[in-house]
């Protein structure tokens, strides 16, 4: 019955709202995990913001189709629904890291039309508020001098994004074999930063978003923000890790693709969408409450951001062995 | 007391009519969700998301709505338990082994009513420690690392002997066959897929709602076809409905079993990663150490229905704790309620209960309110669900296997799962023509898959030293629980033969 109401409320606002040339009729956002993650709030939080501000017709329906880390889902759009004009796939620094390391089997970015981005979750590391370690550089020293010493928690699997940002700090700061690090793969950055307060592990990588409550709690210190300049906000008062002298930049996009077959109008109305999302006020808001930076692109430039990355990912597995 | 004044502001905010509308809202939907197999609470609360964002809700009120799914739902997967020896949802599975056999002796209404009152009391005491012990409890789930949840984990295998079969070796075969399931999937600790065999629908290991569904609804509908039986039989079969009131005596023989097992079931749904399905089987397992003394569990103790329902209920209210003191969630669903809570713009975590009162006070008392409604309405519902058994076979075991497909593809968008689904269903109806036990299949895939994380984990921090596993009173402690839940029924098992589960097992 509501599913009705809804269906008829949705068939009437799309007659009434026009200026396309394409207006998809079901929009639909896939979140290629289970309800709760990452992928399920970009989905969740850009529909509802574009609902609000009637971008789409009545409400943008959300379908959880996880499993293979992103992988189904992609597999899915690019063999079943290549040509669907009304779908949009939420995407970030995972799906260009598994994508990178041939995570997806037999799947390529080119199959699919990158559409744009909704803002970056840089990277941090944290230790526990009361860890006698303050800056980054006195982490890695502490790695150097013993690498067993120190146990790094973080949400992703072993080669996943939260694994990687730490590589790479340390890879800058001149530790020559990262494989010595010791990652602690948790299911999720909050499980992570439990296990940071509870002294099991010694250091936490993770995404902004994931630590900001411990960090206006005071539970947690963040020694160093994986951004090219300071965040705005809650975060300003902690260095980058570029300030100390390891640069390096830890970016967890946050975006979109649509299926490789969409029609121009398609493609053309969702990149505007998007753009018109990430521009207004109800996003920038929720982007302040969620510890997301600004990042903003769309067509192709996205494209080509998204390239890029996947590419820099590869050169990085292949350094440090995760992929031949 | 500063607590009870806020919980006061909370009552406040909870009872408007449109509030209360949406709570009632809320259970009914959730207990009808939660009996559907395959569709659990997080499931319905993530289908539900849409419905809040839809109606435009401010956050309490969004919140009180989905709670009571989420309340509701851990009342719900019960029924189909009872009255089909079909678990609505991964907590209910231990629902099944008393439950189902009551109704079988034609005491469906009671088993019913009396896990519905068990129900309430877990769920109660659990919002109660919520309000009172929440920033407390929160300590303890800090003293709970990767070595501490091995321990943990290692308890509960070691106190699985004997509790579905009377055939000791059966049980740890299908216990081990949960194990191996447990390991498909990319291994976290490696980022290297086991047993994927290239296919991308495995990366993420095997979803045991499909495992449950297939195990138990399919291979009973596999059992049913196979048997051809029609009308007359189908009258034979039919199961008498008893009595919808439990009686005083009967409650009064099960107050012990729910207290204990609501102190259990809470502190399981305190800790992030153990949750409801854990806090039901330590429930029920406890209770069956404590209480078994006839050996009358497995075969329709109403002591055996309390005890798990009790349980489960209060392990949900316990999962609110790590979720609304840390914002780490301590179970599926409430990873979705976080993520709804971060769509509403309300940063949960530790400041949670400083920066939103109203929400959090307001969830709480929505909670209370929806607890009680729950009690109301399910009391009452009883003389209708019972009903179900009234519908003979041939028209009840389709509806079962459509359910089956069309909730299984509603989670999951794949078709895929519902080839696994099938295959579990013939893996489920061969080991019932074996006479294994199902229920300790899946505890070998909900358990095993968190044993074996932890493990991992507690050796890479330690560097593969396996006196870290000891390091801790605490893991001593619960190791000590494992040794003795593990031997002391070898030790005394052999005077008392395990009774059987129940007789429809094996055919």
């Amino acid at each position: 019955m509501k599913k009705l109401i809804g269906l008829a409320a949705a068939f009437t606002l799309a007659s009434s709202i026009s200026g396309f040339a394409f207006e998809p009729t079901n929009p639909e956002c896939i979140a290629p995990a289970n309800p709760g993650g990452g992928w399920d709030f970009t989905c969740r939080q850009v529909g509802k913001t574009m609902q609000d501000l009637d971008l789409v017709p009545g409400t943008v329906q959300v379908t959880n189709l996880a499993g293979g880390g992103g992988g189904v889902a992609y597999a899915e759009v690019a063999n079943k629904r290549a040509d669907d004009n009304n779908l949009i796939v939420a995407a970030s620094s995972a799906t260009a890291t598994r994508l990178a390391q041939g995570a997806y089997p037999g799947n390529t970015m080119d199959e699919m039309r990158w559409l744009g981005a909704v803002g970056a979750d840089y990277g941090i590391v944290a230790v526990a508020a009361d860890s006698e370690i303050n800056t980054l550089p006195e982490l890695m020293d502490k790695i150097k001098a013993d690498a067993t010493s120190v146990s790094i928690a973080g949400g992703s699997a072993v080669g996943g994004w939260d694994h990687l940002k730490v590589l790479l700090a340390a890879k800058k700061s001149g530790i020559d074999d990262v494989r010595t690090i010791k990652y602690v793969a948790f299911d999720g950055g909050g499980e992570a930063v439990t296990q940071l307060l509870a002294g099991s592990v010694q250091a936490f990588t993770g995404d902004a978003s994931e630590a900001k409550g411990f960090v206006d709690s005071g539970d947690i210190k963040v020694i160093a923000v994986l951004a090219p300049e300071r965040l705005e906000g809650d975060f300003s008062s902690f260095p980058t890790a570029k300030e100390q002298g390891i640069d390096v930049i830890g970016a967890n996009w946050r975006g979109f693709y649509g299926p490789g077959k969409m029609s121009e109008e398609a493609y053309d109305f969702w990149t505007d969408a998007i753009a018109k999302t990430y521009a207004s006020d109800e996003w920038k808001e929720a982007m302040a409450q969620n510890g997301l930076a600004p990042l903003d692109m769309t067509g192709d430039e996205f494209q080509a951001f998204v390239a890029d990355s996947v590419a820099n990912i590869t050169d990085l597995s292949k350094q440090i062995g995760l992929i031949q | 007391m500063d607590v009870l004044a806020s919980l006061a502001d909370g009552f406040a905010i909870a009872l408007t009519w449109e509030n209360l509308g949406l709570a009632l809202l809320g259970c009914f939907l959730g207990t009808i969700i939660g009996a559907l197999p395959g569709l659990g609470p997080s499931n319905g609360v993530a289908i539900l998301i849409p419905l809040a964002f839809t109606l435009g809700l401010p956050p309490t009120p969004a919140l009180i709505l989905l709670t009571s799914v989420y309340y509701g739902a851990m009342y719900g997967g019960r029924i189909s338990s009872i009255l089909l020896n079909i678990p609505g949802d991964e907590p209910a599975l231990m629902t099944t082994l008393d439950g189902y056999p009551m109704a079988r002796q034609g005491r469906a209404g009671e088993a019913l009513a009396l896990s519905g009152i068990a129900s309430f009391v877990g769920a109660f005491f659990a919002t109660w420690g919520l309000v009172f012990l929440a920033p407390q409890l929160v300590r303890v789930a800090l003293l709970f690392g990767p070595a501490e949840y091995f321990a943990l984990f290692t308890l509960a295998f070691a106190t699985l002997g004997g509790i579905a079969s009377r055939n000791q070796a059966k049980a740890a075969f299908a216990a081990a066959l949960g194990l191996g399931i447990a390991t498909i999937g990319v291994d976290g600790q490696t980022g290297v897929p086991r047993f994927s065999f290239g296919e991308v629908h495995l990366y993420d290991g095997i979803d045991f709602l499909v495992a449950i569904v297939g195990l138990f609804a399919l291979s009973e509908v596999f059992v049913f076809l196979e048997s051809h039986r029609g009308d007359a039989d189908a009258a034979a079969d039919k199961m008498k409905i008893g009595r919808v009131i439990p009686s005083l005596n009967i409650l009064r023989r099960t107050t012990g079993a729910m207290s204990r097992s609501t102190v259990i079931g809470f502190i399981c749904g305190v800790l992030p990663g153990a949750g409801a399905s854990l806090g039901s089987f330590m429930a029920y397992s406890l209770e069956k150490r404590v209480s078994d003394k006839n050996k009358t569990f497995g075969t329709g103790d109403p002591r055996g229905i309390a005890a798990p329902e009790a349980g489960n209920n209060a392990a949900a209210g316990g999962a609110l704790v790590p979720m609304l003191a840390l914002g780490v969630p301590g179970s599926g669903t409430t990873a979705v309620l976080l993520a709804m809570l971060l769509a509403l713009n309300i940063t949960p975590g530790p400041l949670l209960f400083q920066q939103n009162p109203d929400v959090v006070w307001g969830l709480i008392a929505a909670l209370f309110i929806g607890n009680v409604m729950l009690l109301l309405m399910n009391i009452p519902l009883v003389s209708l669900f019972v009903r179900v058994l009234l519908i003979p076979p041939k028209y009840l075991m389709p509806a079962v296997a459509m359910i089956s497909f069309v909730g299984i593809y509603g989670i999951s968008g794949s078709t895929f799962d519902l080839m696994v689904m099938v295959g579990f269903g013939v893996i489920g109806w061969v080991l019932r023509k074996l006479d294994v036990p199902l229920v300790p299949v899946i505890l070998g895939v909900l358990l095993g898959d968190q044993m074996e994380k932890n493990l991992r984990r507690a050796m890479t921090i330690s560097d593969g030293d396996w006196t870290a596993l000891f390091a801790s009173p605490l893991a001593i402690g619960l190791w000590a629980f494992a040794i003795i839940g593990f031997v002391a029924p070898i030790l005394f098992g052999r005077f008392f033969r395990m009774k059987h589960r129940e007789e429809d097992v094996g055919d």
